[in-house]
């Protein structure tokens, strides 16, 4: 099939699906929004299964379609254009499903990825502390082996853990060697979130929404067979996890991007905005930023890139981020006063809600702050900063 | 649909990048302003014997038949090193402008030349449009079988090593092309901001000129006609971003200051790796733009890359400290280049103006 009967295919299942008891979900459940209609995402994941189009990336031989990086690309794109709602199933889909492909054993794999494909169970993500968040390493959920069962028992506290609260099972990387420092001695495991020794509170943002939780481990239990790779292995699988989060969304992402900005440009059209000479630099300032985007990923997808292309890679997050701070903020002083207060329109509301949730993008991930270490460290190849005990960082 | 260089574009950029980084270094670019910002034995090597400005040249007129990417991938290496050569003027600005608007015989003539190593310049008041304060619109008039051009223009770009001179000059009521060969103008070198780009004031006076274009043009196609010439201006500006960067880099990294190098303080971390993600923005767009030639997403590399190489300059005196602000040191060769090419095709606010026309509707 060609690439562009594919797009007409995807474009197609999505105008006809994401409609009727399926049509509250347009546009919803984006960063800022992500708790938004928890029972009928999941309804859509199962649809989605149904149609084809989950893990389509995945190995044909791990349930997946195989389909080629174009391909998916394509997807991204026409599921974003089509106002696809916030995937519920990414965390399993793009971050523990690639680990476990990568490095899970063949009952783990047999047990989590049919249900991750079939829309089935939900995953949440265990990484930060309280005091490890950009020092990931220096993390101190302690997981101490049961010697009776085999199984682990884990104390400890996680947080930004990503729509917990709607999630079946999550992934956490804790210290399973005591008295380890830094990135050894550090355990990989997946967990049952629904069991007593498990406390899951929402945090609420600085825009009013509940994406976040912190989750409490008092001997919550993991299975024995429920780690993956060995103890010692977390830092190793913790790492290789996080580099599966890069990359293909991407374009998926900035076609979203895209439809904010023709937001932003339809409500300065109606409002007058867009007559202000210092809002139409702006805007168009805003433009350049979002082809220049573009155009980076398609350097950085190249089946082959070039050196160059990899060391300017480690920038993207940077740059994305930034940007659509400024975004936000433009979208608000498009708005003018008409945004101060709640309002009737929609349109109104995602403009307030992306311009306080784009806040978070300078800082999850990856702050702003690291990003510019990692960039000038492994990039320019300039001097590592001077690190403390846990010894090991970005 | 991915932006993956060719194993031919990667060699033909390293080996410029090699030959650059060998023939126009510091003490080549210092050579360099003692002789009118121009190396004559550099640009016999680029122009004569490598023929790199045959590489857009259609290829029934002597040239490669590549095209913009091409083009963008070697000026951008002639930035970087601010190589003292007309291959702008002459590879990226004349030879599209006379194969868009020129004709025939005369305009094959005149490709050929330029594929062959012969600089040509373009001499039109501001060049993207006209600019009062950079001369009056050239007039050419009919002379018995020829034409004449007359014209003060108060800067040309390259001017001095230039073997002919592409005008565009009102002619019978409309817009024609004309070249005017070196003998028969008047060049009066001028003391420019860009040490590596000279300017001269260009006086014909009922010079003769041959006219190349077959039947005149709208003011509009001369500006489609430029769009190669935009894109390579970004292009070189992203280099000179890159160079600016390079010699930063070098520089901190030896510097010691409180027994450490400078380049260990994160505050000059975080400002080199900012500008390795500005310049690297305005490269991916002239990547782009180079395939796509889209008057808007050229307008957008060119207000990406003016603020790329004008940061990276900036950078580049502040954390050279106090030698940054001396005579000596290259830092200011940069900024020069920052300044001299920040307004070539219109400014930074223009610029956002197609944009924002394009996408607001025309302002009120």
């Amino acid at each position: 099939m060609s690439i562009e009967a594919f797009r007409a295919e995807v474009a197609g299942w999505m105008a006809a699906n994401l409609t009727g008891r399926f049509a509250p979900l347009f546009d919803r459940g984006h960063a800022g929004d992500g708790d938004a209609l928890p029972e009928l995402r999941k309804d859509w994941e199962r649809k989605l299964a149904e149609g084809g189009w989950t893990c389509i990336g995945w190995p044909r031989e791990h349930g997946g379609r195989g389909l080629p990086v174009a391909e998916q690309v394509v997807f991204q794109e026409e599921y974003a254009r089509a106002g696809g709602p916030g995937r519920l199933g990414h965390i399993g889909e793009g971050l523990l499903g690639p680990t476990l492909i990568a490095f899970g054993d063949d009952d783990q794999k047999r047990r989590f990825l049919p249900a991750i494909r079939e829309g089935r169970e939900f995953w949440a993500q265990g990484y930060s502390e309280p005091d490890a968040g950009s020092d990931l390493a220096s993390i101190r959920t302690r997981a101490r082996r049961d010697p009776e069962s085999g199984d682990w028992l884990v104390t400890g506290q996680k947080v930004w853990t990503s729509l917990a609260h709607l999630s079946d099972w999550i992934f956490v990387l804790a210290r399973g060697e005591e008295g380890s420092i830094g990135p050894k001695g550090l355990i990989f495991l997946m967990m049952r979130l629904d069991q007593p020794g498990v406390e899951i509170r929402p945090i609420r943002q600085i825009g009013g929404g509940s994406e976040f939780n912190a989750t409490f481990f008092d001997g919550a239990r993991v299975k024995a067979g429920d780690i993956v790779g060995v103890p010692g292995d977390g830092w190793r699988i913790a790492m290789a996890l996080l580099g599966f989060e890069r990359g293909l969304s991407t374009l998926g992402q900035q076609m979203g991007f895209a439809r904010e900005l023709d937001l932003i440009i339809e409500i300065a059209t109606e409002n007058g905005a867009a007559a202000r000479p210092a809002i139409r630099a702006r805007i168009a300032r805003a433009w350049a930023g979002l082809r220049a985007m573009r155009h980076m990923a398609m350097r950085m997808l190249a089946d082959h890139p070039e050196p160059q292309v990899q060391l300017e890679s480690l920038g993207y997050k940077y740059q994305w981020s930034n940007w659509h701070r400024d975004l936000g903020r433009l979208g608000m002083d498009v708005l003018g006063f008409s945004g101060a207060a709640a309002s009737a329109d929609p349109r109104v509301e995602k403009l307030r809600r992306l311009f306080f949730f784009t806040r978070a993008d300078t800082v999850y991930g990856g702050t702003n702050e690291i990003q510019l270490n990692i960039i000038a460290e492994r990039g320019l190849g300039m001097p590592r900063e001077p690190r403390g005990p846990s010894g090991k960082g970005a | 649909m991915d932006l993956q260089l060719s194993p031919d574009q990667i060699f033909m950029r390293d080996e410029a990048r090699r030959l650059l980084a060998e023939r126009s270094g510091s003490e080549q670019l210092r050579r360099a302003i003692g002789a009118g910002g121009f190396d004559a034995a550099l640009w016999s090597t680029i122009g004569g014997e490598l023929a790199w400005c045959a590489v857009a040249v259609p290829e029934e007129a002597g040239g490669l038949g590549l095209g913009a990417p091409e083009l963008a991938l070697l000026a951008e290496e002639c930035g970087r090193r601010l190589a003292p050569v007309p291959f702008w003027s002459s590879a990226c600005l004349a030879a599209p402008l006379v194969a868009a608007l020129g004709a025939g015989e005369a305009g094959a003539a005149l490709l050929g030349r330029i594929a062959a190593g012969e600089a040509a310049a373009c001499a039109w008041p501001g060049i993207g449009g006209a600019d009062p304060l950079c001369g009056t619109i050239p007039v050419a008039r009919r002379a018995g079988g020829g034409w004449t051009v007359s014209a003060t223009i108060a800067a040309v770009l390259d001017a001095s090593s230039a073997a002919f001179f592409l005008v565009p000059a009102s002619a019978d009521g409309g817009l024609g092309l004309f070249a005017v060969e070196r003998p028969a103008a008047a060049v009066e070198p001028l003391e420019g901001i860009d040490l590596m780009r000279p300017a001269a004031r260009l006086v014909l006076d009922g010079a003769a000129a041959s006219r190349i274009d077959s039947a005149g043009f709208s003011a509009r196609d001369f500006d489609d006609a430029l769009m190669t010439a935009r894109l390579a201006e970004a292009a070189e500006q992203v280099g000179a971003a890159q160079g600016a960067l390079d010699l930063t880099l070098a520089y901190v990294a030896e510097r010691v200051q409180f027994g450490r190098t400078i380049a260990s303080f994160q505050a000059v971390k975080h400002r080199c790796a900012a500008l390795l993600v500005e310049i690297s923005e305005a490269r991916s767009l002239v990547h782009g733009a180079a395939r796509s030639l889209d008057p808007l997403e050229v307008a957008a590399a060119g207000v990406l890359a003016t603020q790329a190489l004008f940061r990276a300059a900036e950078e580049a005196i502040q954390l050279h400290g106090g030698v940054g602000n001396t005579w000596e040191y290259d830092p200011h060769l940069y900024l020069r280049r920052a300044q001299a090419t920040a307004a070539v095709f219109g400014s930074t606010d223009e610029k956002l103006a197609i944009i924002a026309d394009a996408l607001l509707g025309d302002a009120a």
